[in-house]
């Protein structure tokens, strides 16, 4: 077991995929000589030469156009867009082939590839560097979205949306990215998609999150915890499509009470499709409507003001102990 | 052969300075083999067999009788909206000839004829503009891309395929992508020329340019006097071709082809033919297309020109025509029966193909549409 922070645990998810099996290949901007911006991909290029970890032109489309025909033709390509706030710009590939092609051909033609990028806010960056747009791919049927929260469920997750046989977004935290370190097995782990991870067992409160919010979220619930014997159960969603209903109807069939807590604005969000759940599933168990914390329904703000934007401890608190109080 | 004639020209520094493009620095050549009359530039003739000439031919026939047949099936409402293919036959077809089955088709939707000859069943195109993803595959297809709708989009799956062959050294395959001269107008187009110029993969773009994107002409489409010109910015070969000349598309893709799997890269081909028919059975041309522009295109049929030429070869006459055209009909009718016979098309197939993992959600959603299915046809 080594410590390692999520860059270090994504990069080792990429260096043994890629020597356990040729056909995995990785693309994308500046990825190659200069490990990638964020160095995720330091090392690859050197380990695995031009033509596996290839640094391709400047224009996203291209990169999954370009890895939806690899895939096509039996590569397992894993392309990272630079920021999710430019990956919209691949949006037609994604939603117009591969989301569709295994439909389109009924089976005959899959699109196993994975596009990795960072997302969220917190970094204190430019404009386009920040937001949380995952509901944006969670519409798109055909297509998983993956969202870790630390460095070993990141690795495993990846290494489960390399080996899937789906079109995968794997939208990494990137305040997370240096954020903590934790150990991180070299043996070979792996992580179910599609199924969301019951982080603390608890029985008078469900709270739901994902991502980097996770963290505050964690140390608020563990507040109330300890100052209020209160007992939570934490979710960690892990996947945001499709979703685990099946683990959050039944945690709050248990507790009866639920919080969300997202960094994404809030309208048409994951946040609205777990109430629905709950509301089809679990209706009867409610013991206080499901509140959530959420960002708001404004373009992400430059980071002069994105910390009041994004949950904070005393929100996320705020709502768990009203919800309880209800 | 295309690389010379196509050669860009780099910087000049003698030139004098100035920015008005009077002066082009670039040709475009053009091949053409048989000429509108049937008239054949022997020099440049294919050395193919008359096998192969007679199966070009009748590629051709019979995706023109195909294409006549999905009209008039849609006319009578027995099927739904479709792009028509005629006059655009050899734009595919000679193309699909100089390609093996280990080369890969990435279409758009305007080559029936090609997908006709890579072993696609006549049925197929009936049940896909019925409205079946049945439509879509065929056994022995796996290197034959479905029709792809959104214009320009497959010009980058094909470089992507192109780029799999090249690092897996599957060096006897290479990759024909083709688009519509609207297509160049698309991001998605630029995006795939220069990938596949900086990558150097084995692919050639044959690019029909039709003179139409729905109504908007082709001189609206692009300010450039030609499409292959395009790909000199690339440092890709861009050549302009007769494509209503089997033989010309034949020959040019072969080259290419040839070239490709040599390592030399990829080539941007413009087929130079015409729409004859309406952009799709829901489209009124008459709204935009001079009429005399029609006629005289239709003086160009690709078909009518490779007919003289067989007859002129002494391997084809009246009778031999008679007997195709029986043949093809017959061939037709069985399909439209086999078509009309069909009736597996399983409701909840949608529900199969979304993921290739089972997920309780879809199925969940699946149970719940099988049950209001089984309430509707009760109630009904
Ligand atoms: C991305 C996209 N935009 C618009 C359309 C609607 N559309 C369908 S065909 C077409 C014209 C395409 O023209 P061209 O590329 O010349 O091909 P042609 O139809 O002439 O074969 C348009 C605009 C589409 N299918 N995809
Ligand atoms: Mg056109």
């Amino acid at each position: 077991m080594r410590k390692m922070n999520m860059v270090q645990a994504i990069n080792l998810a990429l260096d043994q995929e890629m020597a356990n099996d040729d056909r995995v290949v990785a693309l994308g901007q500046d990825i190659g000589v200069n490990g990638g911006v964020f160095r995720v991909t330091e090392g690859l290029f050197e380990k695995y030469g031009e033509a596996r970890v290839i640094d391709t032109p400047l224009a996203e489309s291209g990169i999954l156009g370009t890895s939806i025909g690899m895939a096509i033709a039996g590569l397992r390509p894993v392309a990272e867009m630079q920021f999710s706030g430019f990956s919209y710009l691949m949006f037609g590939q994604l939603e117009g082939h591969a989301a569709r092609l295994r439909s389109r051909t009924q089976g005959a033609i899959t699109v196993p590839l994975v596009v990795r990028m960072p997302y969220g806010g917190g970094v204190r960056a430019l404009e386009h560097h920040s937001e949380s747009h995952e509901a944006t791919y969670g519409h798109v049927p055909g297509v998983k979205v993956v969202i870790p929260s630390t460095p070993s469920n990141a690795r495993a997750l990846l290494v489960s949306a390399i080996r899937d046989p789906d079109p995968v977004i794997f939208m990494e935290p990137k305040r997370s990215y240096r954020a903590f370190r934790e150990e991180v097995s070299e043996e070979e782990q792996v992580m179910e998609i599609g199924k969301a991870q019951i982080v603390q067992e608890g029985t008078d409160l469900t709270v739901v999150s994902w991502g980097a919010v996770m963290r505050p979220t964690l140390q608020a619930v563990e507040e109330v915890r300890d100052q209020r014997g209160i007992s939570i159960e934490l979710i960690d969603l892990l996947t945001i499509s499709p979703m685990d209903g099946d683990t959050i109807s039944a945690s709050v069939e248990k507790t009866g009470r639920c919080v969300v807590v997202q960094e994404a604005p809030r309208s048409f969000s994951p946040s609205s499709e777990i109430i629905a759940t709950i509301n089809d599933k679990a209706l009867m168990y409610l013991e206080a409507p499901v509140r959530r914390v959420t960002g708001y329904d404004v373009a992400t703000p430059y980071f002069g003001r994105e910390s009041a934007y994004i949950p904070t401890n005393g929100r996320i608190r705020q709502a768990i102990e009203e919800t309880i109080d209800f | 052969m295309i690389a010379k004639t196509c050669e860009p020209h780099t910087v000049d520094r003698q030139q004098p300075y100035a920015l008005d493009l009077r002066e082009r620095t670039f040709k475009i050549s053009h091949l053409q083999i048989l000429d509108e009359h049937g008239n054949l530039d022997a020099e440049r003739e294919p050395d193919l067999s008359t096998e192969d000439l007679i199966s070009l031919y009748r590629a051709m026939v019979l995706a023109r009788a195909v294409d006549q047949r999905l009209l008039k099936l849609q006319r009578q409402g027995r099927i739904g909206t479709l792009p028509l293919c005629t006059g655009q036959e050899a734009a595919s077809c000679g193309p699909v000839l100089a390609m093996t089955d280990k080369d890969w088709f990435v279409g758009s939707y305007r080559e029936l004829g090609g997908r006709l000859m890579r072993g696609e069943p006549i049925e197929n195109g009936f049940l896909l503009y019925n409205g079946y993803e049945e439509g879509s595959v065929f056994p022995g297809g796996e290197r034959t891309l479905p029709v792809s709708i959104i214009i320009g989009a497959q010009t980058l799956h094909a470089v992507g395929i192109a780029y799999a062959m090249k690092i897996r050294g599957e060096t006897d395959s290479a990759v024909v992508c083709f688009l519509g001269d609207g297509a160049t107008s698309e991001g998605d187009v630029h995006e795939a020329l220069n990938f596949a110029s900086v990558w150097q993969v084995p692919v050639v773009f044959v690019c029909a340019n039709n003179h139409w994107a729905i109504s908007l002409p082709r001189e609206k489409q692009t300010h450039s006097r030609t499409l292959a010109q395009k790909a000199i910015a690339y440092d890709i070969p861009g050549i302009q071709v007769d494509g209503n000349d089997a033989l010309a598309m034949y020959q040019v893709t072969k080259d290419a082809l040839d070239r490709a799997r040599a390592g030399g890269g990829p080539t941007f081909v413009e087929a130079v033919t015409y729409r004859l028919m309406m952009h799709t059975t829901s489209d009124d041309p008459s709204r935009y297309q001079p009429p005399e522009q029609l006629q005289a295109w239709e003086a160009r049929d690709p078909l009518s020109r490779f007919k003289s030429y067989l007859e002129a070869k002494g391997i084809w006459n009246d009778e031999r025509q008679a007997d195709l055209d029986a043949e093809i009909k017959q061939q037709i009718e069985d399909a439209v029966k086999a078509f009309e016979a069909r009736k597996d098309f399983k409701p909840d197939a949608p529900f199969d193909h979304v993921f290739g993992t089972k997920v309780p959600r879809i199925e969940e959603q699946r149970a719940e549409f099988l049950d209001e299915l089984r309430k509707e046809s009760t109630d009904a």
